[in-house]
């Protein structure tokens, strides 16, 4: 049985994105999607989180700050790429000071294109992340077992 | 028929066994009625029961390996607690168990090198101080009643102990509020306040050490709405609709109102006490040695 499927908590972060899809990010938490419906809460803290939103295309000065976020969050994790920046950089995918996509820096599961992504996109998102968020798990857990079996040859 | 004498350990075994049940259904109706106050739907009423099933299934990431002492610390003691109180003990060593137990949380904050948990834990002992004298008069209220500090003899006892405690038991759901961790007062987890603090206290507790403590806060749950049934023991049936009217208006106030500063909450927790639980005694001593002695 899994209850991760049934207590996501979000973190979101704004990686040099226009605050477009963030205010979107922010609609998907209002009284008419009401995420917490399905246990969704949108946490401060990476500690708590299993989900993580990152809008924006990421720059020189915030490419550290994501990586310390990322690995902050307990395994079994997922990253969303929220809107086009996001996903590929868009259109400053040019610019001298944008690194053009998340996936550049940490590892993405699911990329939820737009400019701003709507918010029942985002949603479907996070759906669609679920179903990752559950393989993660059992691979964790079958890794932690062979571990205990191999420790336990060992003995 | 059970002998008496083992009467005590039965109800600490029960209130160990069911109170993380109650405790999560009184957070699961908490949260559905907070978001049916804010026009949402809210979540299904076993969700605070999935959130730790699911913190169980995370990584437990600490800073330093003690965090995993004191956060076990922090839910023994609670428990401890809890079964002390329903097992008829003595309020007082309920009392300091209780707020052990709280220090434990406080040293488990400190115990990381965020800045967040270390505020955090600074709010949460300001907390503490806020309350504690409330806690310790409500107790001698019923001392100066029941002529008893034992649990046992105070819920066994005949008198309506409300009608000679009305200002001790507003005092009490003042700061039952605190310790509810609702929102005038939700200073030391910012429970609300999600990005402020980041999550204070709880900051640096992930997996099933966030879980822990949420048990020892359903467990925390139980054993303050077990206070507010001493105040209305004489009638099992006003006890029960008291507890959920009480527990009612601290959802209708956590709702309603902005958090405030730390001092603002230390100032009116201690002059609540000091006016209400104070002129509560005193009224009480007076009548009990000069007009009927």
């Amino acid at each position: 049985m899994t209850y991760l499927k049934k207590s996501p908590w979000l973190l979101h972060y704004d990686a040099s994105s226009c605050n477009g899809c963030d205010i979107e990010v922010l609609a998907a938490l209002t009284p008419l999607y009401d995420v917490e419906r399905f246990g969704i809460i949108n946490t401060g803290n990476p500690k708590h989180a299993d989900i993580f939103l990152v809008t924006g295309g990421v720059n020189a000065q915030n490419k550290q700050v994501l990586i310390n976020t990322y690995e902050q969050i307990p395994e079994p994790k997922v990253v969303i790429a929220i809107g086009i920046c996001a996903t590929s950089g868009g259109i400053y995918r040019e610019c001298y000071n944008i690194l053009g996509g998340i996936d550049k820096i940490i590892p993405v599961d699911v990329y939820v294109p737009g400019c701003a992504a709507r918010p029942e996109s985002i949603i479907d998102g996070v759906v669609t992340a679920l179903g990752i968020l559950e393989q993660k798990r059992l691979v964790m857990k079958t890794k932690t077992e062979t571990k205990m079996v191999k420790a336990g040859d060992a003995q | 028929m059970i002998p008496e004498y083992l009467a005590p350990f039965i109800w600490a075994v029960l209130y160990i066994l069911l109170a993380p049940v109650i405790g999560g259904l009184i957070a699961g109706i908490d949260r559905k009625v907070t978001a049916r106050m804010q026009g949402r739907v809210g979540p299904p009423l076993l969700q605070p029961f999935y959130d730790v099933a699911k913190l169980y299934e995370k990584e437990n990431l600490v800073v330093t390996a003690s965090q995993n002492f004191f956060v076990l610390s922090y839910l023994v003691f609670m428990a401890v607690a809890g079964a002390l109180f329903f097992s008829g003990g003595d309020m007082l060593l309920v009392i300091f168990a209780f707020t052990l137990s709280h220090i434990f949380l406080v040293l488990g904050a400190y115990a990381s090198y965020s800045p967040y948990s270390h505020i955090g834990a600074e709010r949460e002992l300001l907390q503490i101080i806020a309350y504690e004298p409330m806690i310790i008069l409500t107790a001698v209220g019923m001392y100066m009643v029941t002529k008893s500090f034992f649990v046992g003899t105070i819920v066994t006892s005949s008198i309506p102990i409300i009608l000679y405690l009305p200002g001790i038991f507003i005092g009490y759901l003042i700061v039952l509020t605190i310790k509810l961790r609702k929102s005038p007062f939700d200073l030391s987890t910012s429970h609300h306040a999600h990005q402020e603090l980041v999550k204070g206290v709880t900051t640096d507790f992930g997996g099933p050490n966030l879980g822990k403590i949420e048990v020892a806060h359903w467990y925390e749950y139980v054993f303050l709405l077990g206070v507010v049934w001493l105040f209305f023991a004489w009638n099992p049936l006003i006890a029960i609709v008291a507890i959920i009217i009480a527990y009612f208006i601290e959802i209708l106030i956590d709702n309603t109102f902005a958090r405030v500063k730390w001092q603002l909450m230390l100032r009116s927790a201690w002059i609540i006490a000091g006016t209400l639980g104070l002129v509560n005694l005193g009224v009480l001593y007076y009548l009990r040695t000069v007009v009927v002695p």
